[in-house]
């Protein structure tokens, strides 16, 4: 049974995100048939339905899954490293860095001169988080590397705040506040060009962790005596995490609970494995972050709602069913 | 046939002194026992002769070869360690877990090949966990989690074999196969090296016997020149009677 399901995992979530894409060029505020698409893309003319998909649709569709995929797949690489089904990609301060980056760059008014300045800000704020937190625990094993994350996040945490709260004027506290809430709405394909070379390089080093995080199931000197360089694969989660999420969250926002949620999906078909865990996580990540932006685009309402707002409305619930699932299984 | 020897070993934790100037040596083909008090040392031990510890001061050799000079990736495959009380933290089936041992012996890329699905079916059967074999790890008792770890580490055949307490929780004919299954790899010419407080259970199948107290080897030697009562009684500090007759040694505790 088992083994049925993880050989069809991988092709029914390819499956999946191919119709979600589909459908996400296709739905929006206008609808286009699929005939519409595929005759604005065969025609070089412009028309208005052919900039709809290239300029509007594509970049975003793209984005989605890029961001997606890579929270997938961070949250799956560090629930493997710290063997703790309650990890998640904001766990070391690589979120919150970019988060308060982009603050930083909102506040001062730069997005104003320079489109980009926000996710600019963003990836280094995401870099130097991570960056800090890995120097706080150098040598010093893996729950100094958490406690060093959640030291660095709570002081992004306070640095947003503050901005908040002495934001110049009503409209730049509420310019920060809808970008902190995530958001696929408006990105263009600047968003992607700047975002995709990290996100790609990043997904590369956290797929190399695969085979230690299997042997790390049984704990870090087993792995060690099973050949596994710990402190390598350590490095390599989180370079890939500051690189992949801080840019995800440097264009789009913070959306939260991809990561944590897209794993345990895939993980019971799995058998558990950690290390075969990556690939469909980041599938899974990509299909949520998808089915969210479409369900944004789509439900009623006079004002868009935030990805991140809604993905937190359904993630937070699920949240608090997995924590009473693992005290019942004791998993 | 790998002989590891310790020369000279201090080990620090922190400003505390673990092991202290520590000299033994572990032959092919024998059983070793490392037996001591709680907090002795032994452990530490263990883990600096799997060269997963570096030591502060002294060498650790892999025949006559500095252990920091092995590659990692030939240590793990000459060598199994087995850590005390060990634990599997996703609910990876008994299967998978036996398969981990093999992790130094993949190809670069993809998985296992089939070619090695015989030696972890002979892993699992060694140690009487054919039916066991879908069971998520999480779900065993301490005792059948010991037996799966056993197998873990001796799938891939290691020329040495190290393991710390491999007993603990396991019911008496258990522990007994245990033992028994450590003493024939011992026989093939694998170097074990096992800490152990069961002292009966030392006399049975030791070949040689490592007494470790504060840090320091007290005695070591064949099996029957140091477990004797003058020995353990100052190892452990209660007097000991040795009785040794035809259905083997008996060691009994009379404080």
């Amino acid at each position: 049974m088992k083994g049925v399901a993880s050989r069809w995992l991988v092709p029914t979530l390819i499956a999946t995100l191919t119709l979600l894409s589909a459908a996400s060029l296709l739905a929006g505020s206008v609808w286009l048939a699929p005939g519409t698409v595929v005759s604005a893309l065969a025609d070089p003319a412009p028309s208005l339905a052919r900039l709809l998909i290239l300029e509007v649709r594509l970049p975003r569709l793209v984005l989605a899954l890029l961001v997606g995929g890579i929270l997938g797949l961070s949250g799956a690489v560090l629930q493997g490293l710290l063997r703790n089904p309650l990890a998640e990609p904001g766990l070391l301060g690589a979120s919150s860095g970019a988060s308060l980056g982009a603050v930083i760059a909102l506040y001062y008014g730069f997005s104003a001169s320079l489109a980009l300045a926000v996710p600019l800000f963003g990836l280094v704020g995401a870099l130097a988080a991570v960056g800090v937190a890995m120097a706080l625990s150098r040598n010093g094993g893996t729950l100094s590397l958490v406690l060093a994350g959640v030291a660095v996040s709570t002081l992004a945490g306070a640095g947003i705040s503050l901005a908040l709260n002495l934001a110049p004027n009503p409209y730049a506290a509420y310019e920060i506040m809808t970008w902190l809430m995530g958001s696929l709405a408006d990105r263009s394909w600047d968003h992607v060009v700047l975002a995709a070379p990290f996100v790609i390089v990043g997904a590369g080093l956290l797929l190399l962790t695969g085979r230690a995080l299997d042997a790390l199931a049984l704990g870090e000197r087993q792995a060690e005596s099973l050949g596994i360089d710990v402190n390598r694969t350590r490095l390599l989660a989180l370079a890939g995490t500051a690189l992949g999420v801080g840019a995800a969250t440097a264009v789009t926002g913070a959306i939260g609970f991809v990561g944590l949620i897209a794993p345990h999906l895939v993980r019971p078909l799995l058998g558990h494995r950690p290390g075969a865990a990556l690939v469909p996580s980041a599938l899974a990540g990509a299909a949520i972050v998808l089915v969210a932006d479409l369900a944004t685009r789509l439900l009623p309402g006079q004002t868009e709602l935030r990805l991140g707002v809604l993905v937190s409305a359904v993630g937070a619930p699920f949240f608090l069913w997995l924590v009473l699932h693992v005290r019942r299984t004791g998993a | 046939m790998s002989r590891l020897a310790l020369d000279d070993v201090t080990v620090r934790r922190g400003r505390r002194v673990v092991l202290d100037r520590v000299s033994v040596g572990f032959a092919p083909g024998r059983l070793t026992v490392v037996i001591g008090p709680n907090g002795a040392g032994k452990s530490t031990l263990l883990n600096v002769a799997a060269g997963l510890l570096p030591a502060a001061a002294g060498t650790v050799s892999l025949d006559d070869r500095p252990l920091t000079r092995v590659p990692r990736a030939e240590l793990a495959k000459r060598r199994a360690y087995l850590p005390q009380s060990p634990r599997v933290d996703w609910a990876i089936s008994v299967e998978r877990v036996v398969a981990l041992g093999l992790t130094a012996h993949l190809p670069a890329f993809g998985g296992l090949p089939a070619t090695w699905q015989p030696r972890i079916d002979a892993a699992l059967a060694r140690f009487d966990l054919g039916v066991l074999r879908d069971r998520p790890a999480t779900e065993l008792s301490g005792g059948e989690l010991a037996r799966v770890m056993l197998a873990r580490a001796t799938v891939g055949t290691p020329d040495i074999l190290i393991v710390d307490e491999p007993t603990a929780g396991l019911d008496p004919r258990h522990a007994l196969d245990a033992a028994r299954h450590l003493r024939a790899l011992a026989d093939e010419g694998c170097t074990v090296v096992v800490a152990l407080h069961d002292l009966d259970l030392v006399a049975r199948i030791a070949d040689d016997v490592v007494a470790v107290h504060d840090g320091r080897v007290s005695a070591s030697g064949a099996a029957d020149t140091v477990l004797t009562e003058a020995v353990l009684g100052d190892l452990y500090g209660v007097a000991v009677r040795v009785r040794r007759d035809d259905e083997g040694v008996a060691i009994r505790f009379i404080g």
